[in-house]
């Protein structure tokens, strides 16, 4: 579904990424682990378009996307979750969801409305409340139901168990499972190892901006490298 | 204790400073040089006595923020009806309000008259700039530019061409869109400071060039003798020039000059309506919500596929247009334009009316229109001390309103409880 071929990625004179090629299909969990600074998510916006990659293909569905602008990528049937949530912290929740329908017409807009509400109760509680009011993990979940808006098939999330706490972590995750049973594919850039791996049906393993290791979920939280690098031991 | 003592003492050290150079003393000119007089004694008293008051008020901080804290505060929600009773008798109030403001002129007196059609030209200004700056966030200081180009586009097309001011006011719209599109281009990537002088320069540049291309402009001479807008073809002037036949004539009434400065103030009102119908409308269209998420966010904006290129110069534009609008009208309405009708200080006017009005929201914007244009009017005596009230009114609202006179509230749909 989404295919990387040797990509490279600049930042100015200072390469971030180096010949990194990846695979995810469809119907898959892909989780990409790697210490601070390794790249994910270098990675994750190269897929988006910003920056662009300087060498390398990206194909999304078959098609080349590595030349196009943020814009266009964003509106192909893929959505990202970014670093650090970024929701829009003086809208509220129904005008949050609304922004990531921007494209739908006003019946799939309804439709995936009521999904995410679904999902996710407690936005249904909050429906009227501004963004920045809530909790760290309802911004999460808001987050992500504002990326599942756009009724994506392939869902790019960013650390999203960034700075929130492990009962809420296990309750995204869970979430994030729940997608794939329902067909979104799912890339999932992290640093908590253990719990994405647990999830993941492959995961690739980035280092100094190259992939050092790829293998299935379950080998990976299994080896030795592994397990002494990113899950302490 | 101690820190409001050397809160006090530091205050009116600043006051002492401020008042000696600013009313103590005084540059005259005796031949051909410069001498500096002293105030008299009883200036230096009101000085001292200013002094002593800042000092004592100071001092005693905790206790008049308490005593002001104690006054009640009016509660404008308790004034608006509720939501259900106000939601039906909102289309007779505006409608009520359209029928006061077309028959009020005709009572009033002229220069009561006058000075709402200027109010109007403000609240044209304000709903402009209120896209740019209250729902798409770019702090633009330079507005007045776009101002100056519709009424420079009415004036010279007017003068060179002999258009009339209803073939004009839709040119004058375009012009300062385009104007607004292509200073839009470069300054899409800067925000907050950085956008501020760059628009602030822009709006320098206009002016200055309105001054010195004397042979199109007329310099700082402007242009005078601007046609007045007509009425299907009717002038409002006592003889009508060739070929064409005045309002009075016509109707065959006698002549009077408040004929036309009601006709102004309609023609504004009418203007105005138009405006403001278009940009509730636009505010409630997703272009309205994506500017506001712009402001909020713009990487998440883009994370979305929203393209950040359409809606900042899509918001650049349409506050454009909105003032070349004005522009338009503001040339037929004085008749005669000059580069000193767009200085620095009318950007500055028309951002603190936004301000005032609270980001955003449209009645606070009028609101805030009225307040500032009517204030220094009825203040006349006082207009040495404008800048000095507009200082004090910022601080005021500081401290009470922080959100402005009537802050934004979007509109939405309730969501049915299952």
């Amino acid at each position: 579904m989404l295919t990387l071929r040797n990509v490279n990625t600049h930042y100015g004179q200072i390469q971030a990424l180096h010949d990194v090629s990846i695979e995810v299909n469809q119907g898959e969990i892909v989780t990409l682990i790697g210490a601070n600074g390794a790249g994910k998510t270098t990675l994750m916006m190269t897929v988006c378009g910003s920056p662009q990659a300087s060498s390398g293909s990206i194909e999304f569905e078959g098609e080349a996307i590595e030349k196009q602008p943020t814009s266009v990528i964003m509106r192909k049937g893929l959505a990202v979750v970014p670093e650090g949530r970024r929701i829009f912290p003086g809208l509220t929740v129904a005008e949050n969801l609304h922004m990531g329908a921007y494209f739908s017409d006003k019946a799939a807009y309804e439709a995936q409305r009521d999904h995410v509400l679904e999902l996710f109760p407690r936005l249904k509680e909050r429906y009227h409340q501004r963004g920045g009011t809530m909790s760290g993990g309802e911004q999460q979940m808001l987050a992500i139901g504002r990326a599942l808006m756009s009724h994506p098939r392939l869902l790019l999330l960013d650390e999203p168990s960034l700075g929130l706490a492990p009962i809420i972590i296990q309750q995204i995750f869970e979430i994030i499972e729940q997608l794939r049973d329902e067909g979104v594919t799912i890339f999932l850039v992290e640093q908590n190892a253990h719990q994405a791996l647990k999830i993941a049906d492959r995961g690739y393993v980035l280092e100094n901006g190259r992939v050092v290791m790829s293998d299935t979920g379950a080998a990976l939280l299994q080896d030795d490298a592994v397990s002494k690098a990113y899950l302490g031991g | 204790m101690r820190r409001s003592l050397y809160n006090a003492i530091f205050a009116a050290g600043i006051t002492f400073v401020l008042t000696c150079l600013m009313l103590g003393v005084q540059l005259g000119a005796e031949g051909t040089t410069l001498t500096v007089t002293g105030a008299d004694a009883t200036r230096w008293t009101w000085i001292g006595i200013g002094i002593a008051a800042v000092f004592f008020v100071q001092l005693f901080s905790d206790k008049v923020d308490a005593f002001f804290g104690r006054i009640p505060k009016p509660n404008l929600a308790a004034l608006k009806p509720e939501e259900t009773k106000w939601r039906r008798i909102k289309p007779w109030a505006l409608a009520a309000l359209v029928v006061v403001m077309l028959v009020w002129p005709f009572m009033a007196s002229r220069g009561a008259v006058d000075l709402a059609t200027l109010t109007l030209i403000y609240i044209m200004l304000g709903l402009g700039l209120n896209i740019v700056v209250g729902l798409a966030g770019l702090l633009d200081l330079g507005y007045v530019a776009f101002y100056a180009v519709g009424a420079y586009t009415y004036a010279l097309l007017s003068e060179y061409f002999g258009f009339s001011f209803w073939a004009c006011l839709p040119i004058a719209a375009l012009l300062a869109a385009t104007f607004g599109f292509i200073l839009g281009f470069p300054v899409l990537r800067l925000r907050g400071d950085y956008l501020a002088i760059v628009t602030l320069g822009f709006g320098e540049i206009i002016r200055i060039l309105l001054n010195n291309w004397t042979d199109l402009t007329g310099g700082p001479n402007g242009i005078s003798g601007i046609e007045k807008p007509t009425l299907f073809g009717l002038e409002f002037s006592r003889r009508a020039s060739e070929g064409s036949q005045t309002f009075h004539e016509f109707f065959g009434i006698d002549y009077d000059s408040s004929q036309k400065v009601v006709f102004l103030y309609l023609i504004a009102v009418v203007l105005v309506c138009i405006v403001v119908y278009l940009i509730n409308r636009l505010m409630r269209m997703p272009i309205g919500r994506a500017w506001e998420a712009l402001r909020e966010d713009e990487i998440a904006c883009r994370s979305l596929g929203l393209n950040r290129t359409v809606i900042k110069l899509s918001a650049f534009t349409l506050g454009a247009s909105t003032a070349g609008f004005a522009g338009c009208f503001f040339a037929a309405r004085q008749g005669f334009i000059s580069p000193e009708s767009f200085i620095f200080i009318e950007s500055a006017i028309i951002l603190a009316i936004v301000v005032l009005g609270g980001m955003g929201s449209q009645v606070g914007v009028i609101c805030a229109a009225i307040v500032m244009t009517i204030l220094p009017e009825l203040a006349r005596e006082f207009s040495e001390y404008r800048m000095l009230m507009f200082g004090l009114l910022m601080v005021l609202m500081m401290r009470w309103r922080p959100q402005g006179l009537v802050p934004m509230k979007r509109p939405h749909l309730e969501l049915k409880q299952q």
